[in-house]
């Protein structure tokens, strides 16, 4: 039986090393597609180095032991480390459970010090509208956030929220989430709108996003596809000859 | 001040149905139906077509009791119109209760852990409730009925002033919409932020409904009839229309020029933004012109379900809500396909209709068989 499970897994690394992303990811290939670019991760590329942070809340890890190494910041890596052999691809992460972005941006300036990012992945809209923050200083701390991390020359990745059909009812994330395609758009930085990803695999049948579940296979693939696509609009944004993107900055 | 007119003016009953009927679809989540309603197209939507006809409604109906009865009658009948109001918010909110605390019994999921976090108030349902006593505590969807509790609350004083003053009335209102832009203001909520529906934002639009029921129509029935207006009025739809379509099709983006998203964006529904009044004046202007207040097919029983709908606004708002709520449930619980979606949509639909009729066969046996004088407390439906 564990002949088994390593054959499978080695299965699963020879398949993973193909720049190919798994066919359940690249359905929702085409709305990650932007057109701006990425040029502090494109010099550190060519600098053979780069340097991720990622930070978020609940939903930027998966509970247990394991879900660490399941979860999208980790799959993010691998998929970097993959898609720029040569590349020494370093993540450091700064992810708490239950914080909205006003919590998350005090801690940034620190973070930023620390990790030194050239990218930073930030996740947040979840904990703002489960909590109803005010949009007002919803907005604020992601001009501070994202103006602190430009200061410390990093290109910015926004997160929004998760897709989630059950607690859709109780949850209003519809003017968070317009308020991040807003900010992005204000300070000309990427959105990776991963409620649209989501919800596309829900239409599609991709992902089964009712079923009550302790188990993370689903979550573990999700979280991986995420990672992937995530690694997908990097490197989009750092290709010299991307046709979508105009110019550059 | 102009005489209060006595006939009913059904396109009011109609638009505020139609209004109901949206805000039903609206409210369910992910319904694909909801692709229909005027939000997807514009910048204002079912929510300013109801405070406005609420607010025209309530000076109808109260203006007239102020008139005949005084200032203090007029204001327990208001009053007692809010307690109502609150009442139906309170038994929404306790369906509310019960939908979270099922979905917390039997939805455990690792991707959702987060989310799961809007259960927690579960662990201490005695702050909670008092918050939603209050009407600190914001359950998604249930945001009308607390503005509509403060606007009526704050209204016969408003009143009182419209039928001495009505410019300085409708002055003093867009003057507290302008502080209230300028410094920010609104009652703060629990657990955290502000209400959705900022009612020192939104008695504008409420106030200036009432101005139009009290004579305020009559006297813009010139600039409203006028070409201009009208032109006016439609380029400013089709700007909106346009700047929607970028929405849905962000390529058109690039068409859209940066200095108006810079002005534009965000569109804020908290504090009922400029673009979104102007929005909705237009369509109001549009309606107003090519829909006459005596058109014949407004008696038709084609209009009549909304026209039923419309004249039950409070009951069948919040039975709105509740179908709203069992319509996601079916979505969850039974079947999530575009064909579910359309047989929820006309069935909750069709159960506010016949709600709304038989709440009007309640209303006629319990007035007896009289002839069909027209009180004025009945006048235009419920306010």
């Amino acid at each position: 039986m564990r002949g088994l499970w390593a054959l499978l897994a080695l299965a699963v690394l020879v398949g993973s090393a193909r720049a190919d992303m798994p066919a359940e990811c690249r359905v929702a290939r085409h709305l990650v597609e932007d057109n701006l670019r990425l040029a502090g991760v494109a010099s550190a590329i060519a600098a053979k180095h780069l340097n991720v942070l990622v930070l978020g809340a609940g939903s930027s890890v998966l509970p247990g032991p394991g879900g660490v190494n399941l979860a999208y910041p980790e799959r993010l890596r691998l998929a970097l480390t993959e898609a720029f052999p040569g590349v020494a691809v370093t993540l450091a992460t700064d992810i708490k459970p239950h914080r909205k972005a006003v919590d998350m941006a005090i801690f940034l300036a620190a973070d930023l010090a620390k990790a030194k990012p050239d990218l930073l992945v930030w996740q947040t809209g979840t904990v703002d509208a489960v909590d109803g923050a005010d949009s007002d200083q919803f907005n604020q701390a992601l001009d501070k956030g994202i103006d602190s991390a430009k200061a410390a020359g990093a290109d910015i990745v926004l997160v929004n929220a998760q897709y989630s059909p059950r607690t859709e009812s109780m949850i209003a994330l519809g003017n968070y989430n317009e308020i991040m395609r807003w900010v992005a758009a204000q300070h000309e930085i990427s959105l990776f709108d991963r409620f649209a990803v989501m919800r596309l695999w829900a239409d599609l049948g991709t992902f089964d996003f009712f079923s009550p579940t302790k188990k993370l296979d689903t979550a573990g693939r999700v979280h991986d596809c995420i990672g992937r696509l995530l690694a997908a609009l990097v490197v989009d944004a750092v290709k010299p000859d991307n046709p979508l993107i105009q110019g550059g900055k | 001040m102009a005489p209060v007119k006595t006939e009913r003016d059904l396109r009011l009953d109609l638009f505020r149905g139609l209004a109901l009927w949206l805000i039903f679809l609206d409210h369910i989540p992910s319904n694909a139906v909801s692709w229909i309603t005027i939000r997807n197209y514009g910048f204002s939507d079912a929510t300013e077509i109801f405070v406005f006809i609420s607010g025209y409604t309530a000076a109808f109906v109260y203006g007239r009791a102020m008139q005949q009865d005084g200032f203090i009658v007029a204001s327990a009948r208001v009053l007692k119109r809010a307690w109502q109001i609150y009442v139906a918010h309170v038994f929404l909110f306790a369906i509310y209760l019960a939908e979270i605390a099922y979905v917390a019994h039997s939805f455990d999921n690792p991707l959702y852990t987060e989310e799961m976090g809007v259960l927690d108030f579960l662990r201490n349902p005695d702050v909670t409730i008092i918050q939603a006593l209050l009407l600190k505590f914001k359950p998604v969807n249930m945001d009308v009925l607390p503005l509509y509790i403060m606007l009526l609350v704050g209204f016969a004083p408003v009143l009182w002033l419209l039928l001495r003053s009505r410019s300085l009335a409708l002055i003093a209102s867009a003057a507290l919409y302008a502080l209230t832009y300028r410094f920010g203001w609104n009652i703060p909520a629990y657990p955290s932020g502000v209400w959705v529906f900022n009612p020192f934002a939104w008695q504008l639009l409420f106030v200036f409904g009432a101005w139009c029921a009290l004579g305020g129509a009559k006297r813009l029935a010139p600039v409203i009839g006028s070409r201009v207006t009208l032109a006016l009025a439609a380029l400013y739809l089709a700007f909106a229309f346009f700047v929607a379509m970028t929405w849905y099709f962000p390529h058109a983006a690039v068409f859209l020029p940066r200095i108006i998203g810079d002005n534009i964006y965000p569109i804020d529904k908290t504090n009922l933004d400029v673009l979104r009044i102007l929005h909705f004046f237009s369509l109001a202007i549009i309606v107003v012109n090519f829909v006459p207040r005596d058109w014949r097919a407004l008696r038709s029983p084609w209009f009549e379900p909304a026209i039923l709908c419309g004249q039950h606004s409070l009951a069948i708002f919040c039975l709105g809500v509740f179908l709203a709520f069992a319509g996601h449930f079916v979505f969850t619980e039974v079947s999530n396909r575009l064909l579910t979606h359309v047989i929820v949509s006309l069935v909750g639909i069709a159960i506010m209709v016949a709600t709304a009729a038989v709440l009007t066969w309640y209303k006629n046996i319990e007035r007896g068989p009289r002839p069909p004088v027209i009180k004025p407390g009945l006048v235009g439906g419920d306010a």
